[in-house]
C-alpha cells in the first residue's frame, strides 16, 4: 500500500489548523487569486476559488489573468433559513456576488462570483446573519442535511434538530476561521490550540451526513457517508437506522472508482447518535486512505476492509453493539410541489426552483419575488421559515392559513408558480453548476438543462408521458454533485456536448443506475431514449416508474465490474 | 581647414591626442566634418539621459562666427526642428552648434553672438523637463546683460491651452529685456507645427546668413542621429512596418479599449532603445473622410494641387490632412466661409478659454456640421492642417523582441454631437488586421533612458503610460541588471484594465520586477490614484531615491504628472525633512540631473 501522504495531507499538516497563507493571499493586490495550497485550505472555510471558464482563453490573450472569483457556501444544517436570513443572503448576493443565490443539492446556499476583495466582508455578513460557512467544504463533516418533509411537521422538527446538533458537534474547533474572517483575536502560533476530534490533518476526504424521515428520501440517504433513517413511531422518535459508506464520485473509465450506496448496519437510540457519528467519523479519520485522494472516501475504506471489519471497529470504539435495523420504507426521493397542510394545521408551499438558481431573469423575477415574500414572512409569525431541499427546491413552511393568499399573490406575480404547468420530468430534474464557474466541469449542466428539457418533453409528449414523474439528473463531471448515479435518467459530462447516458435507478434512492451509452452527443442521447420512452408508454404497469420498468424490461446493460487496485488492497 | 587645434583635445589622456592628430592628418575637409559630427553623436549617445550629458566638445569656430542653437523638447518636436535648422545652416556653410538645453553651459551665454532657441511649452505653461534649468537661469537674477547677443526664439505649443507658447514668449521677452537684439520675431507654432515653423526656419536661416556672412565654413558639432542605421528611414520617409499582432488588452467589460500592437521592423535596419518613441503616420478613417466629403458635398475624385503636390481630394483628406484635431487657423477660415459671426468672435483674445473648449470638444467634422459652409476642394486642402504623425512610447526591448516593436495604444473613441468620434492614429492602429503595413519611424528620447545596471529605478506609469516601463523591465531583465525595479501602475478597474497583468505577475515571479504597487481608481468608493500610493509608500520611496534610484513618469501630462509631482514634493517634505520650497528645488535638481525623467503627453 502506498503510504506516502498526499500533497494535500502535507498542506493540512503545515497549515497551523487551516490558517496557511490565506490572510496574506487575500491581501495580495497583484492577483485576484490565492495560491493553490491556500485554495485547498480555503475550502475548509466554506469557499473555493473559481474562474469564469467562458473568459479564460479570451483573457489569456488580453494578457489578463483568468476572471477569478470565489464560491461561498453556507453551512445551513437541515437547510432551514429564517426570513431575516433570507433577506441578508439576498442582499449579499446583490452586493457582493453575481446577483444570484443558488440552492445546492445539499440544501444550502452558494454565492458565486465573489471577488477576492469582497470575500471577507461577505463571510462576515453571513456570520452577521447568524449563519456561517465553516466546514461547508473541505475534508471535514460537511453541512448536515435532513428531510425537508413538509407533511410531518413534528418529524421534520426532530430531524432538523438532530441535523443541527450533529453539525455543531462535528465542527472543527480551530480559531482560524474567526481570525481570518471575523477579526477574531489571534492565537499565537498553534499554542494551546488543538483539534480534539479531527487532529491536525482533519479527515482524509469530505464526509457527508444526512437524515431522512421515511417515507421521504428527499435527501438520498444512501448517497451519504453516514445516512441516518429516522424511525418514528406514533410521533415519537425511537432512533435511527445507520447506513454507512454511500458516496457518488467516480472517475471516467476508472474501474477502481465507483458510486456506492450506503449499507444499513444497525440501529441506534437518539441519545447515542452523537457518539455514533463521532465513531464513524473517527474510524474513517484513522483508516481512510491518506495517500491517494481518489480512494479516500469512507466508501472505499469500507469496500477495501470489509463491512464487517468496519462495524467491529466502530462498535469497539463505541463500547456498545448496534441494535438490529428497524423496518422502514421509502416512497420516493423527489419533492411534492404546491401547498400541503401539515399535521399541525400549518401550510407549506413547495416551489420548483430550476437547478436551484434563484435569480432575476426575463419573465422570472424570482430573486425579487422571494425577497418580497421574505419581507412578508418576516412580519408574520416566528415559526415561518424557508427550507431548502436536496432537490434544489424551496419550501415556504409554517404558514398560517390566513397568510396563504398574500403569498400566492406574490408567487404568481413573480412567476414562481411555473411548477403548476410543468411536465413530470421537469419537476424532477437536478443539475449541478458545472460551466462556467466549476473547475471540474467537463460539460455543461445547469446551463444545458433548459435547452435539453424541451427536447425531452417533446419526445415524452409524443408518447403521452408528459406527466410521468421521471427523475433526470445532469452532471458536468463524474464527481456527482447532482447525485447522477441515482437518476432514472442521468447525463454525466465527458466533454463539451458529450455525456455518458446512465439509466435505471429507482425513484426511491435505493438503486444505482447503470452506464447505458458512453460519451454520446445530444442527438444520440435523444435517439437512444426515444424507443425506451415508446416501450415504457406501451408496456409499463400501473404506477411503474421509468427506472423500474427499464430494469424489468431488460433494457439495461449489466452492472459495471468493480476493481480494487492492488496498491490499495495490499 | 586642416587638423583640429590641439587645445580642443587637450583633455584626452596619454598618447591619445598625438595618435588622433596623426590619424586625422591628411584627411579632406568633408571627412573631417563628418568625423566631428560623428564624435559629437558618440558623445551625446554615450551620455544617456541618465546622467548629465557631457558638454559637446570641439568648438572650432569662435562665438563671433558661430550660430548656437539650443532646444528644449519634451516629445521631440522642438529637437527635430532644431536639428533641421542646424542641418540647413550647416549646408549653407555656417558654423553651428546644436545643444540640448540641459547640457548647454550657461556661463557661455554672455559670449554668444547669435543664439536661436527652439522650445516647447508643456501643459499649463511649464518648460520641457530638459530646459527647466536654462529657463530658470535666463529669467533669474544671475544672468548677465546680453547686449551683444542677437537671437530669435521659436516657441512650440498647443493653442487649446491658455498658456500657449508661454515659455517661448517668456524667453523672447526676457532676452530683449537683457539687452539682446531680436533678429526675428518669435515664432509660435501650434500643434500643426510646420505651418508656422517652416517659414520661421527659413527666415531664421536667412537672418543667420546675414549675421554671420563673413564667417568661413567650419566643422560643426551637430550631433548625427544616435542610431546611424536609422538614417535610411525618417519622419519624412517612414518605414512600412508589418502589423504582427493587434490584441485588445482590456477585458470585454473595459470601458476604454486599449490594444497591444506588435509591428515588425525586419529588414528596415531601424533600431531603438527603451524610452524611445515610435512615430506613426496614420490614415484618417474612411468613414470620417466620407463624412467630410458628404457634408461639404465635395467629390473625392477631384484633383487638388497644393504646395506642388497633386492628389485626389480623397487622398489629401485620407493621408495628408488633419481631420480630427482642430486648429485656430481653420476655425478662422471656416468662420469666414460660413459667415459665422459667433464662431469668429471666439477668436478674440479675451475668448481664449472658450476657444480652448471648442478645440477640446470639436473635430473638423463637428465644425462643418454645426456651421454649414461652402468650400471648394482647393481651399479646403489649403486651409486644413497637414497631417502630423503620432508618437507612441515604445513598449518593448529589442533584447527581448528582436526586430519587433510593441506599442500600447488606447483606442480613443467617444460619442459627441450625435456621432461617434475617434482618435486618428488609435483608430488606424487598432483597426488594422494582421499583415497590414503601418508607416513608422523612430523618435529617440535621450531624456528617458535607463541608468546603469546597478541603479534602482522607480517607474510611475498609470494607464498606457506603462508602455515604456514594459520596455524597461524587459531590457533590465535581459541585460541581467542588478538594480531593483519598482513599478507604480494605476487604472480604473483591476478586473478590466490591469494592462499586461500576466506579464507583470510573471516578471515578479522571475525577479525581473521587484515591486508593483497598484491603484485602481474605481474599485472602491473613494478614488485611489498612483500619487496616493506614492505617499502611502513615501518612506521606502524616499529611501530608494536617497539611495540613488532613478525616477520615471510616463502618461498624462495635464493631471497625472502634476499630481505625481505634488506627491513627490510631499514625500520629500514628510520623509526627507525638507520644507516645500526645498523639496521643489530638490526635485528640480533631480530633473536637471536626469534622475527624474518624464515622458508625458
Amino acid at each position: 500500500m502506498t503510504t506516502t501522504p498526499s500533497h494535500l495531507e502535507e498542506i493540512k499538516a503545515a497549515s497551523r489548523f487551516l490558517r496557511g497563507g490565506i490572510a496574506a493571499g487575500l491581501a495580495d493586490p497583484i492577483t485576484g487569486a490565492i495560491s493553490d495550497d491556500d485554495n485547498k485550505l480555503l475550502k475548509f472555510h466554506g469557499s473555493y476559488q473559481q474562474d469564469d471558464r467562458d473568459l479564460r482563453e479570451e483573457r489569456r490573450q488580453q494578457k489578463l489573468e483568468p476572471a477569478y472569483s470565489f464560491m461561498i457556501r453556507a453551512r445551513l444544517p437541515g437547510g432551514v433559513v429564517t426570513p431575516s436570513q433570507w433577506l441578508a443572503f439576498d442582499a449579499i448576493a446583490r452586493e457582493h456576488a453575481n446577483g444570484t443565490l443558488r440552492i445546492t443539492t445539499r440544501q444550502t446556499f452558494q454565492w458565486h462570483g465573489v471577488i477576492k476583495g469582497r470575500l471577507k466582508p461577505t463571510i462576515a455578513a453571513i456570520n452577521a446573519s447568524l449563519a456561517d460557512t465553516l466546514a461547508a467544504c473541505g475534508d471535514v463533516n460537511r453541512t448536515v442535511v435532513s428531510s425537508a418533509n413538509p407533511l410531518q411537521s413534528s418529524a421534520h422538527q426532530i430531524a432538523y434538530e438532530w441535523a443541527a446538533r450533529l453539525s455543531e458537534h462535528l465542527l472543527p474547533s480551530t480559531r482560524a476561521y474567526h481570525e481570518i474572517w471575523l477579526d477574531g483575536e489571534k492565537v499565537a502560533g498553534d499554542e494551546g490550540e488543538s483539534e480534539p476530534l479531527y487532529g491536525a490533518t482533519y479527515l482524509p476526504r469530505k464526509f457527508k451526513i444526512g437524515l431522512a424521515v421515511p417515507p421521504t428520501n428527499d435527501i438520498d440517504v444512501f448517497a451519504q457517508d453516514l445516512g441516518l433513517i429516522a424511525i418514528i413511531e406514533n410521533g415519537e422518535l425511537k432512533g435511527f437506522n445507520v447506513a454507512v459508506g454511500g458516496g457518488m464520485g467516480a472517475s471516467h473509465g476508472d474501474p477502481t472508482t465507483w458510486p456506492r450506496l450506503g449499507d444499513v448496519i444497525g440501529f441506534v437510540a437518539p441519545e447515542r447518535l452523537l457518539a455514533l457519528a463521532t465513531g464513524v467519523l473517527t474510524v474513517q479519520r484513522d483508516f481512510g486512505n491518506r495517500s491517494q485522494r481518489l480512494y479516500a472516501r469512507l466508501k472505499y475504506t469500507i469496500e477495501h476492509r470489509g463491512l464487517d471489519w468496519f462495524t467491529r471497529e466502530l462498535e469497539q470504539r463505541l463500547g456498545f453493539a448496534l441494535e438490529p435495523a428497524r423496518p422502514f420504507a421509502f416512497a420516493n426521493n423527489g419533492d411534492r410541489y404546491g401547498w400541503i397542510e401539515g399535521e399541525d394545521g400549518r401550510w407549506h408551499l413547495t416551489l420548483h426552483i430550476a437547478a436551484g438558481r434563484v435569480a432575476d431573469t426575463p419573465g422570472q423575477p424570482w430573486l425579487t419575488g422571494l425577497r418580497e415574500i421574505a419581507c412578508v414572512l418576516r412580519a408574520a409569525a416566528s415559526h415561518v421559515q424557508f427550507r431548502l431541499t436536496c432537490n434544489q427546491n424551496l419550501i415556504i413552511a409554517g404558514v398560517a392559513a390566513d397568510d396563504r393568499a398574500a403569498i400566492d399573490a406574490l408567487v404568481a406575480q413573480h412567476a414562481l408558480d411555473a411548477y403548476r404547468a410543468q411536465s413530470g420530468i421537469r419537476r424532477h430534474a437536478l443539475a449541478c453548476v458545472a460551466l462556467p464557474t466549476c473547475g471540474l466541469a467537463m460539460a455543461e449542466a445547469e446551463r444545458y438543462l433548459p435547452e435539453l428539457l424541451p427536447k425531452l418533453e417533446a419526445q415524452l409528449a409524443r408518447h403521452g408521458l408528459s406527466d410521468a414523474p421521471i427523475g433526470l439528473r445532469l452532471s458536468g463531471c463524474p464527481n456527482g454533485c447532482s447525485r447522477p448515479y441515482l437518476g432514472e435518467i442521468a447525463l454525466v459530462g465527458r466533454a463539451p456536448g458529450r455525456y455518458d447516458l446512465r439509466l435505471g435507478a429507482d425513484f426511491r434512492g435505493q438503486r444505482l443506475n447503470r452506464l447505458h451509452r458512453q460519451n454520446i452527443n445530444e442527438a444520440e442521447i435523444l435517439a437512444t431514449l426515444e424507443p425506451l420512452f415508446a416501450q415504457y408508454a406501451h408496456e409499463r404497469s400501473t404506477d411503474e416508474d421509468f427506472g423500474d420498468f427499464l430494469l424489468r424490461a431488460g433494457a439495461l446493460a449489466p452492472e459495471a465490474p468493480r476493481t480494487i487496485p492492488a496498491t490499495v488492497i495490499a | 581647414m586642416s587638423a583640429l587645434p590641439a587645445t580642443t583635445i587637450a583633455p584626452l589622456p596619454g598618447q591619445g591626442p598625438v595618435e588622433i592628430l596623426r590619424l586625422l592628418d591628411g584627411l579632406d575637409a568633408p571627412t573631417l566634418w563628418w568625423l566631428s559630427g560623428y564624435a559629437a553623436a558618440q558623445a551625446s549617445h554615450a551620455g544617456s539621459a541618465a546622467r548629465a550629458l557631457p558638454t559637446v566638445p570641439a568648438r572650432e569656430a569662435g562665438p563671433q562666427e558661430r550660430l548656437t542653437i539650443i532646444y528644449g523638447s519634451q516629445t521631440g518636436n522642438a529637437r527635430r526642428l532644431a536639428e533641421k535648422l542646424a542641418h540647413d545652416a550647416e549646408n549653407a556653410g555656417l558654423a553651428v552648434r546644436l545643444l540640448r538645453a540641459d547640457v548647454y553651459p550657461q556661463r557661455e551665454l554672455k559670449s554668444e553672438r547669435l543664439l536661436y532657441i527652439v522650445i516647447s511649452t508643456q501643459g499649463d505653461g511649464d518648460p520641457p523637463d530638459d530646459a527647466r534649468g536654462l529657463v530658470e537661469f535666463v529669467v533669474g537674477k544671475r544672468v548677465p546683460p546680453l547686449v551683444d547677443l542677437k537671437y530669435a526664439v521659436l516657441g512650440l505649443g498647443d493653442s487649446s491651452y491658455p498658456q500657449f507658447c508661454a515659455i517661448g514668449r517668456r524667453l523672447d521677452a526676457r532676452l530683449a529685456e537683457l539687452g539682446a537684439t531680436r533678429v526675428l520675431a518669435a515664432g509660435e507654432a501650434d500643434v500643426d507645427i510646420e505651418t508656422v515653423a517652416t517659414p520661421w526656419l527659413e527666415q531664421a536661416l536667412g537672418a543667420a546668413r546675414e549675421t554671420l556672412k563673413t564667417a568661413a565654413p567650419r566643422a560643426t558639432v551637430t550631433a548625427l542621429r544616435p542610431h546611424a542605421a536609422n538614417a535610411e528611414w525618417s519622419r519624412e520617409r517612414p518605414f512600412a512596418a508589418e502589423l504582427l499582432v493587434n490584441q485588445r488588452i482590456v477585458s470585454r467589460d473595459g470601458a476604454r479599449a486599449v490594444h497591444h500592437v506588435e509591428l515588425s521592423l525586419e529588414g528596415s535596419g531601424l533600431t531603438y532603445e527603451p524610452g524611445d518613441a515610435l512615430g506613426v503616420w496614420p490614415t484618417n478613417a474612411a468613414v470620417l473622410v466620407d463624412a467630410v466629403l458628404q457634408t461639404l458635398q465635395l467629390d473625392g475624385e477631384t484633383r487638388v494641387t497644393h504646395a506642388g503636390e497633386t492628389h485626389s481630394l480623397h487622398a489629401w483628406l485620407s493621408t495628408r490632412r488633419e481631420l480630427t484635431r482642430l486648429a485656430r487657423p481653420f476655425i478662422a477660415a471656416h468662420a469666414a466661409h460660413a459667415r459665422a459671426e459667433d464662431l469668429n468672435r471666439l477668436l478674440a483674445p479675451d475668448r481664449n478659454s472658450d476657444l480652448a473648449k471648442l478645440l477640446n470638444t470639436h473635430q473638423v467634422i463637428d465644425l462643418l456640421r454645426e456651421f454649414p459652409a461652402v468650400w471648394n476642394a482647393d481651399e479646403l486642402v489649403a486651409a486644413l492642417r497637414p497631417l502630423t504623425p503620432r508618437l507612441y512610447s515604445i513598449a518593448s526591448s529589442r533584447r527581448r523582441v528582436g526586430d519587433e516593436v510593441h506599442l500600447t495604444v488606447a483606442n480613443v473613441a467617444w460619442k459627441a454631437f450625435g456621432h461617434t468620434h475617434a482618435g486618428t492614429a488609435s483608430t488606424f492602429l487598432t483597426s488594422r488586421d494582421d499583415g497590414a503595413r503601418v508607416p513608422v519611424f523612430i523618435e529617440s528620447n535621450e531624456r528617458f533612458r535607463l541608468p546603469d545596471a546597478g541603479t534602482d529605478v522607480i517607474m510611475i506609469g498609470p494607464g498606457t503610460g506603462v508602455a515604456p516601463f514594459r520596455a524597461f523591465v524587459q531590457e533590465r531583465h535581459e541585460a541581467g541588471a542588478r538594480g531593483r525595479n519598482w513599478l507604480f501602475f494605476g487604472n480604473r478597474h483591476f478586473h478590466d484594465d490591469f494592462l499586461y497583468q500576466t506579464e507583470w505577475q510573471d516578471a515578479l515571479r522571475k525577479g525581473a520586477l521587484h515591486r508593483l504597487d497598484l491603484a485602481f481608481s474605481r474599485d472602491q468608493e473613494s478614488k485611489v490614484y498612483v500619487q496616493d500610493r506614492l505617499r502611502e509608500h513615501g518612506s521606502e520611496l524616499h529611501a530608494w531615491l536617497e539611495n540613488g534610484a532613478r525616477l520615471y513618469v510616463c502618461g498624462d501630462a495635464t493631471q497625472m504628472a502634476r499630481d505625481v509631482h505634488e506627491a513627490l514634493v510631499d514625500v520629500f517634505v514628510t520623509h526627507g525633512g525638507l520644507d516645500r520650497e526645498s523639496a521643489q528645488a530638490h526635485l528640480s535638481e533631480l530633473i536637471q540631473q536626469g534622475r527624474y525623467a518624464r515622458d508625458v503627453y
